[in-house]
């Protein structure tokens, strides 16, 4: 993205968490390990800014305590770097697809914008819990390499 | 109380099923969805199965099919913007018209009773009207631009030459023939959030929509002179919310859908669940408690629900986990 494109120059940067420790219990095949806010924040927490090499960690779009699993479903909250993101749908969307791809599809998921923290976050948590739009714009092959880049891997 | 028991699991589509629909006749089940095919179901004995694939037509999801009234012809819609019309009079199913026009995702269609009329809608937030000519020529008749939103759902009314439409912008809207063009005259407000289905009773005197806001809305038209004082303009009846069903589904509501044999309502959840209502008449009024409910009736989604229009209480359901269920009512 050309840098006049980019909204937020200067983002605050926050530190990435430790590796979790893996616990001896997971290491025992038979044991059953069900899906816990940890797991999931850790699928998460390396999908990249759509603007800056950084992860949504690293911006804090993305903490730890924002994403819960619950007996319902599972619960995510973002926050964008700043309250008028034009980027903020697509940051839900590749949330989304990043919890369609790596999750069971029987987990409910909700992706929302942390309350108060965007100029137009009910619209933008309509479109994201929209499973018929979201079908939609995944069909949407520039869309969904866009969504990609956001998803691979990063060092 | 009623209960509902599973008649058959009906598996081929490899992609979620987005809508199921019975043919006039309640033979035949069609169900499409994200694997862009649409398959039509028939029973053999005891068993339902599938008879036909209409593939190879739709480049992207198949959102929804509706069957003509006179059951020969099938409007299958699309994501990749087009209308497919489908012609078994050959004997097979052959698609003889594509219709194009709306600029993005096609949602949903519906025939006029008369079988004339055709409608459609999608997320370019318009609804087209179609004309159907002698010569099987469709014909644009209007575009109408009166919702704000992305337009989930047409259905036409059973008896008079109105139209309703639902939509994100979580209203339902009425149109009308007005001299040479179509308008939009009411707007029925009361959901708060996405209104995804709506459909009629026996009567069309009531309807029912469902919404993401999880409630079920019954809704009464109030004709011209009517005993409750209600205001109506012209000869138009005024729709108003009779009453509000909720606390039964606990995320979005995708379907409804009002028996014209029984006068159950179904509805299909985001929750897994399918819902049976039945109207209780006390000296308050009617009221409609819940009959009976599946909790797990898929293994994810409910995205459609239809009662067969000729075999009472029989039900059928598709879901995201890509099967489509038939089910039966009894009391």
């Amino acid at each position: 993205m050309a840098a006049a494109d980019v909204q937020n120059f200067n983002p605050t940067v926050f530190s990435k968490s430790s590796s979790r420790a893996v616990t001896e219990s997971e290491l025992d095949e038979a044991a059953t390990d069900p899906i816990d806010d940890r797991e999931v924040f850790d699928h998460l927490r390396c999908i990249k800014d759509p603007e800056h090499p950084l992860t949504l960690e690293e911006l804090n779009v993305l903490d730890r305590d924002h994403v819960r699993v619950g007996d319902d479903g599972i619960d995510v909250e973002f926050t964008p770097t700043i309250p008028h993101c034009s980027m903020a749908t697509l940051i839900g969307l590749s949330i989304r697809v990043k919890l369609i791809r790596v999750l069971p599809a029987r987990l409910k998921v909700r992706v929302a914008v942390t309350p108060g923290t965007h100029v137009s976050e009910g619209a933008i948590n309509k479109q994201l819990a929209d499973k018929e739009r979201v079908t939609a714009a995944l069909e949407n092959n520039h869309l969904l390499e866009v969504v990609n880049q956001c998803l691979a891997a990063h060092d | 109380m009623g209960q509902l028991k599973e008649v058959s699991c009906l598996n081929g589509h490899t992609d979620r099923v987005w809508n199921v629909s019975w043919n006039p006749t309640g033979t035949t089940l069609a169900t499409c969805g994200g694997d862009k095919t649409v398959r039509l179901w028939g029973q053999e004995g005891d068993s339902w199965v599938c008879k036909t694939i209409l593939q190879d037509n739709h480049q992207r999801t198949v959102r929804s099919t509706a069957w003509s009234p006179c059951g020969n012809l099938l409007a299958t819609v699309s994501f990749d913007a087009t209308v497919g019309i489908w012609d078994r009079r050959s004997g097979e199913f052959e698609c003889n018209a594509t219709l194009e026009g709306h600029e993005n995702e096609v949602k949903s269609v519906a025939w006029a009773p008369s079988g004339k009329l055709l409608a459609t809608c999608g997320r370019d937030k318009t609804v087209w009207i179609w004309e159907i000519s002698e010569e099987d020529e469709f014909e644009c008749a209007s575009v109408l631009h009166a919702h704000t939103q992305d337009v989930k759902k047409v259905l036409w009314h059973p008896n008079l030459p109105i139209l309703m439409s639902c939509s994100y912008d979580d209203t339902i809207k009425i149109h009308k023939e007005d001299g040479d063009d179509w308008t939009s005259f009411q707007t029925l407000e009361s959901h708060t959030s996405t209104v995804w289905s709506i459909d009629f009773d026996s009567t069309g005197e009531r309807m029912v929509s469902c919404s993401d806001d999880m409630t079920v809305k019954i809704w009464q038209a109030y004709q011209p002179g009517n005993k409750e004082g209600i205001q109506t303009t012209g000869k138009d009846a005024t729709w108003k919310n009779l009453c509000t069903l909720s606390g039964y589904h606990s995320r979005t509501i995708y379907d409804v859908s009002w028996c014209k044999l029984t006068g159950l309502i179904a509805t299909a959840g985001g929750d897994d669940k399918l819902c049976v209502f039945e109207e209780e008449v006390d000296s308050t009024g009617p009221t409609f408690v819940l009959s009976t409910a599946i909790t797990r009736a898929h293994n994810e989604d409910v995205n459609s629900v239809e009662w067969n229009p000729k075999v009472t209480g029989l039900l059928a359901s598709s879901s995201d986990s890509g099967d489509v269920k038939i089910w039966q009512y009894s009391v």
